[in-house]
């Protein structure tokens, strides 16, 4: 009993010092368990003076208070004098002696009701510094802006960062276009500045660096998956450097997104998940949906109208559709609470801007659905060509959480049915053929525009081992053949990089493009199987990037103040908005081996190798002799008939 | 009769045939198999790595003793091999003018010491102190009464020694220090607690740091506060790693984080009407912290965090208590080999009216007094007491005095050659004992400049060139290192020799079969013969 008492104490005091410093704690440990190993005889009494020997040694490793004494340099002593007089007098309140902060903070959650009854939501989180990250200074001190991505734009002088985590496919002819188009899976692409001279050994530093940060598998990018795009990946801020040298493009196609992602990616608010629009993200709710997409786009962004000064931009978006029949029992009725079971009591104090919108363009009279509680603030946006009315939620006005001090957003439906919409440009792919040997892609292009064409660029990166023949390449379009006006084509190399292909196509209206081009499947060695190779290997999605001719007027006046889902992608003239479409990644299934292959083989060698050997063994060394032969059954037959005859033997 | 010899010459070859494969299977076979299944393992210098698992460190530091007039008397000055009596600074009023006279007088290589005996009567240093310790490489010793008996040189400077080697420990080094670097290696004699706390309280060495400020904002809502940590960063801390710079690099980041929260939960003592932390429960405030500080990804040197917690509206002021329950003056604390924290109380400024969220300048002298006096512990710049009749110079403005610098060297460098030896050493050691380890060339060069930078740093060492040895024991430390971790390495780890001859065993069965069955016969009817031939005989 007593003894029990004692490795119980032993233990506490053990897991007392564990929780103290590691570092200190390897010593700890060990002198109490020497201390308990010590006095087992005697246990009533040395419990006690080990507490006691063992107490003050961990009271004393635990923390040291810090003598201030010896702190201020002593002959500093008029500087920090002089200091203590300049700040002891503004560190009374004095806002007029507050620096104006350089950087800024937005946060903004759309919500859409779209025609098939499900609840796009989308969230973008919007930090802008004022500071320059080029030309080798170093930048560190970070206050809004995150540390470990300044860190990394600054180490590896990255001049555009995007990526994206995506789980799900966005379904361009249920939902429409998406505010942030993701492929599935992971995708980045880097633009780095032209003072770097080794882009593709920093490309493979920064990807091991952000699977890091973000708990990600993208430290498999490598040669094998990243291309130079020469013109479907343009940087999206300001720059005029187009040299596809600097651009590195990447997609992996099976990463499976989930919590692990999106609490790194939590991490890097300024906020944390503590308060304003990011207590809604909870990662039980969020990966309980059709779509689920998260990224973080970095750009340097013009400071003001002229561009006489560059800041960078740091835009955290997360877009989430929810399904509505699956998760509402039937019930076409939407809440806060219901979509992300938490409602909302504040905005993020740090944020200048903290803003919800519902878009209800499709339900000016309140036929379609109704929204709860109501609102007099209205906006209108033009996003993605068309001409948007939202109702705005401010809520860093305390009007808008009412007399309950939290917000709840009900959206309740009226009307059933939902039409399906034509959106102007989508585009879907699949592989033809059958065998393991060759087959075929078959990408589709929808334009569904009524009068106009317009020309689209067709992204393509194929892995290696799907070797293209690109004789076969047809592009048709109403049954006609239609030549693409650029063509830009990197055949692969084994093991080394993939293929590229890139075409400018021009789109004739009302049609369907299909483009065409036959593979054949590569064997691969061994080693390169996935541990599943029966599943299939995937083919990243193809990028289709346009300009469609929008209906409305857009806006091209970059650093207007307007809600930030509309002004991701910088417009550059009135008539015309930037989509991009990404089609469904492909699972292809390769001729995979038998993998006990090897020792087959071995095994296989071996026993011939042994029979050729047994026979040449059994040639040396067995001696031959000449054995009368032994009569034939006729001969020994016809003997015994003769015998019987008594005629002497053949 | 023909074809009975036919038969036995027909055996005989037979036999041979069975003699020769086996012969052949075994001196050509086997060796080839085991060539070409071998695993490549390039040479290593094991002797030498031997050498230097017992290793003998000499450290040596010159020492120059210069003698002012009137501390010699002339039938010594006459022994004096060269006429370095100098009359010094007749005109200075304090030593540390005279301190900085004679640093212009001569500069010193790092790791040197000088000391200037000064005559008894001197006025230079005050009544008590017989030793004064400069901010360079000098120190000025008043000779003592009893010092002067001595007829001869050699007994003046024997009587010198024991004075001459105190200065020695409290500027270059001392066998404590040594013994802390060499903790790694030498097992520590229990019983000096205070000792082991200090040695472990620094940061190991490593060939650069990075420095991060954090300023923790719990209540952003109550609080706007801003800190000038740039101009801090510039006039406090810049100087001190300038002057350090030839023992690590340093890189220096601030960051904010709002919603930090601490740990525990303060508790409120009404008779102060303040919260306060206690020591005992300290341990548990980092751990949820740091999680949010994020570790650097640009680099994989050791971190040291300093922390600035201005406590929410509500939790203010927040007292740290010592386990004396005094309140500590600082209101800062340090944990070993991770950083500091310090607790800003701002409730002061608020104002009867205050508005919220109150707008918050930030004291950086105060704080960066704290987060330097840290700074200089876990960096182990130790500031042991000198013995007494000593005096040490005040700080020079980088906050770090060249002695300072030295001491630190010498036992980082000693540190770092320790290091390094373990890493090679136990690499050498591993290596011997799992055998299926690929050594590639990369990392038998890899070894050999480890090794080779080793021995120029302990043969520096002994010839007390500090500067050269620091350098060679960080070429050591990362050779080494590099050497160490090097991913190929696991390459074939995990295939066990079993399996390597499980593999062959549809080779080796077929094959050794019937060499064996003929080996077999060939011997009993050697042995059957034998007999026939010896009952023939009898």
């Amino acid at each position: 009993m007593a003894a029990h008492r004692c490795s119980n104490c032993a233990a506490l005091l053990i897991l007392c010092s564990l929780s103290v410093f590691i570092v200190v704690d390897s010593q700890e440990t060990t002198l109490n368990g020497g201390h308990h190993a010590t006095t087992v005889h005697n246990p009533q009494t040395t419990t006690g003076t080990a507490e006691q020997t063992a107490e003050p040694a961990v009271e004393e490793r635990r923390w040291e208070a810090t003598a201030v004494e010896e702190a201020t340099p002593d002959d500093d002593d008029d500087a920090a004098a002089s200091d203590k007089q300049d700040t002891s007098a503004p560190e009374t309140v004095d806002p007029s002696s507050v620096p104006q902060p350089k950087d800024d903070f937005q946060e903004e959650l759309v919500i859409r009701p779209l025609h098939s009854g499900d609840i796009y939501a989308s969230f973008q989180f919007r930090t802008v510094w004022e500071t320059d990250f080029m030309r080798g200074n170093k930048v560190s001190h970070y206050r809004l802006f995150p540390k470990s991505l300044g860190q990394v734009i600054s180490k590896f002088s990255v001049r555009e960062l995007h990526i994206s985590f995506t789980q799900g496919y966005w379904r361009t002819m249920q939902w429409g276009q998406p505010f942030q188009p993701s492929p599935p899976g992971a995708e980045l692409w880097v633009w780095f500045q032209d003072s770097v001279t080794d882009v593709d050994g920093t490309w493979k530093e920064l990807t091991n660096v952000l699977s890091g940060i973000f708990c990600a598998s993208l430290n498999f990018i490598d040669s094998t998956n990243t291309v130079q795009p020469s013109a479907s990946f343009k940087p999206l801020g300001i720059g005029n450097e187009t040299d596809h040298r600097f651009l590195r493009y990447a997609t992996l196609p099976r990463e499976i997104v989930c919590t692990e992602n999106l609490t790194p990616w939590k991490k890097l608010l300024p906020c944390g998940s503590k308060a304003g629009l990011a207590v809604l993200l909870k990662s039980e709710k969020l990966f309980h949906s059709s779509f689920h997409s998260q990224a973080v786009h970095i750009r340097p962004v013009c400071q003001d109208w002229q561009c006489k000064t560059t800041s960078w931009e740091l835009r955290q978006t997360l877009n989430v559709v929810f399904d509505l029949h699956n998760s509402a029992q039937g019930k076409r009725e939407w809440s806060l609470f219901k979509m992300f079971s938490r409602t909302l009591t504040e905005a993020c104090p740090l944020a200048s801007s903290s803003k919800i919108y519902i878009d209800i363009t499709d339900n000016p009279q309140g036929e379609q659905f109704e929204v709860s509680p109501a609102t007099p603030l209205l906006s209108q946006a033009v996003v993605l060509g068309d001409r948007r009315t939202f109702s705005v939620y401010d809520l860093t006005q305390q009007i808008t959480f009412g007399t309950v001090r939290s917000l709840n957003l009900l959206i309740r439906w009226k009307s059933s049915e939902g039409d399906m919409l034509r959106p102007l440009l989508h585009a879907e792919r699949y592989v033809a053929g059958y065998g393991l040997q060759t087959g075929e892609i078959h990408t589709l292009m929808y334009n569904n525009h009524p009068y106009r064409s317009f020309p689209v660029l067709l992204l393509d990166s194929v892995p290696w081992y799907l070797r293209l023949y690109i004789h076969t390449l047809t592009v048709t379009s109403k049954g006609k053949d239609n030549k693409p006006s650029y063509i830009h084509y990197q055949p692969s190399k084994d093991r080394l990089r993939p293929h590229l292909l890139e075409m400018l196509v021009q789109l004739p209206p009302n049609s369907v493009t299909e483009v065409t081009v036959q593979f054949e499947r590569a064997l691969l060695k061994w080693t390169e199987y996935t541990p599943d190779p029966n599943h299939g290997f995937y083919v990243g999605s193809s990028v289709i990037s346009s300009l469609v001719p929008s209906i409305v007027a857009m806006d091209t006046n970059s650093t207007r103040e307007r809600p930030l889902f509309s002004s991701f992608f910088p417009c550059k003239e009135e008539s015309s908005y930037f989509v991009r479409v990404y089609t469904e990644p492909l699972l292809v299934n390769l001729p995979t081996p038998d993998f006990s292959m090897p020792y087959n083989v071995i095994c296989l060698t071996c026993t011939v190798v042994a029979v050729g050997y047994g026979s040449l063994y059994n040639l040396l060394t067995r001696s031959f002799q000449i054995e009368e032969p032994s009569p034939g059954l006729a001969k020994r037959i016809a003997n015994i008939i003769r015998k019987m005859r008594g005629v002497p033997p053949l | 009769m023909l074809t009975a010899s036919c038969c036995y010459t027909d055996r005989r070859r037979g036999q041979l045939a069975a003699l020769s494969i086996a012969a052949v299977v075994i001196i050509v076979g086997v060796p080839l198999w085991w060539r070409t299944t071998e695993t490549y393992r390039a040479w290593l210098p094991v002797n030498q790595i031997n050498e230097l698992a017992n290793l003998q460190l000499q450290l040596s530091a010159d020492v120059e003793v210069v003698f002012a007039r009137g501390t010699v008397t002339p039938e010594q000055q006459k022994k004096v091999p060269t006429q370095v009596v100098i009359s010094l600074c007749l005109f200075c009023s304090s030593p540390l003018e005279a301190d900085l006279s004679l640093h212009t007088l001569s500069e010193s290589p790092c790791g040197s010491l000088v000391v200037y005996v000064i005559p008894e009567s001197s006025t230079l240093l005050p009544e008590d102190v017989d030793v004064y310790i400069g901010q360079r490489r000098t120190a000025l010793l008043r000779i003592g009464a009893q010092m002067r008996v001595g007829r001869t040189l050699e007994q003046l400077l024997a009587h010198l020694e024991p004075r001459i080697k105190q200065v020695l420990q409290v500027m270059s080094f001392s066998h404590t220090d040594i013994t802390a670097a060499l903790s790694d290696r030498v097992r520590l004699s229990p019983g000096n607690k205070e000792s082991i706390a200090d040695s472990m309280r620094a940061f190991k060495s490593s060939p650069g740091y990075e420095i991060t400020f954090s300023l923790l904002n719990p209540d952003p809502k109550s609080h706007r506060v801003h800190w000038d940590i740039e101009g801090a960063v510039q006039t406090y801390i810049q100087p001190l790693l300038t002057k350090l710079a030839p023992l690590a690099n340093f890189s220096i980041d601030s960051q904010t984080l709002y919603y930090a929260m601490l740990g525990v939960n303060p508790r409120y003592d009404s008779s102060r009407s303040a919260y306060t932390l206690n020591s005992d429960s300290l341990a548990h405030v980092i751990n949820p912290v740091e999680a949010r500080l994020g570790s650097n990804a640009a680099s994989s040197n050791p971190v040291l965090n300093f922390l600035l917690y201005v406590p929410d509206a509500h939790h203010s002021p927040l007292h740290i208590h010592d386990h004396k329950k005094q309140e500590v003056l600082s209101n800062a604390f340090h944990s070993p080999r991770w950083g500091g924290i310090m607790v800003y109380n701002v409730n002061g400024f608020y104002g009867p009216e205050a508005v919220f969220p109150v707008d918050i300048n930030i004291n950086m002298a105060k704080v960066m007094g704290v987060f330097l006096a840290q700074l200089r512990l876990l960096l182990g710049v130790q500031s042991s007491a000198p013995p007494p009749g000593f005096l040490v110079a005040p700080c020079s403005s980088t906050g770090l005095a060249d002695w300072e610098l030295d001491r630190l060297m010498w036992s980082r460098t000693v540190e770092n050659v320790a290091t390094a030896t373990t890493t090679i050493t136990s690499l050498a050691q591993l290596l011997d004992q799992i055998g299926n380890i690929v050594i590639n060339d990369n990392i038998a060069q890899q070894v050999s400049s480890a090794v080779t930078s080793l021995q120029l740093a302990v043969a520096e060492l002994e010839a007390g060139n500090l500067g050269f040895a620091l350098q060679y024991s960080k070429e050591a430390i990362l050779a080494s290192e590099r050497a160490f971790f090097d991913p190929s390495l696991l390459h074939l780890l995990y295939f066990p020799d079993d399996q390597k001859f499980a593999i062959y065993i549809p080779l080796f069965l077929p094959m050794c079969v019937p060499i064996l069955l003929s080996l077999l016969k060939i011997v009993s009817e050697a042995r059957q013969k034998r007999r026939e031939r010896q009952a023939k005989k009898d």
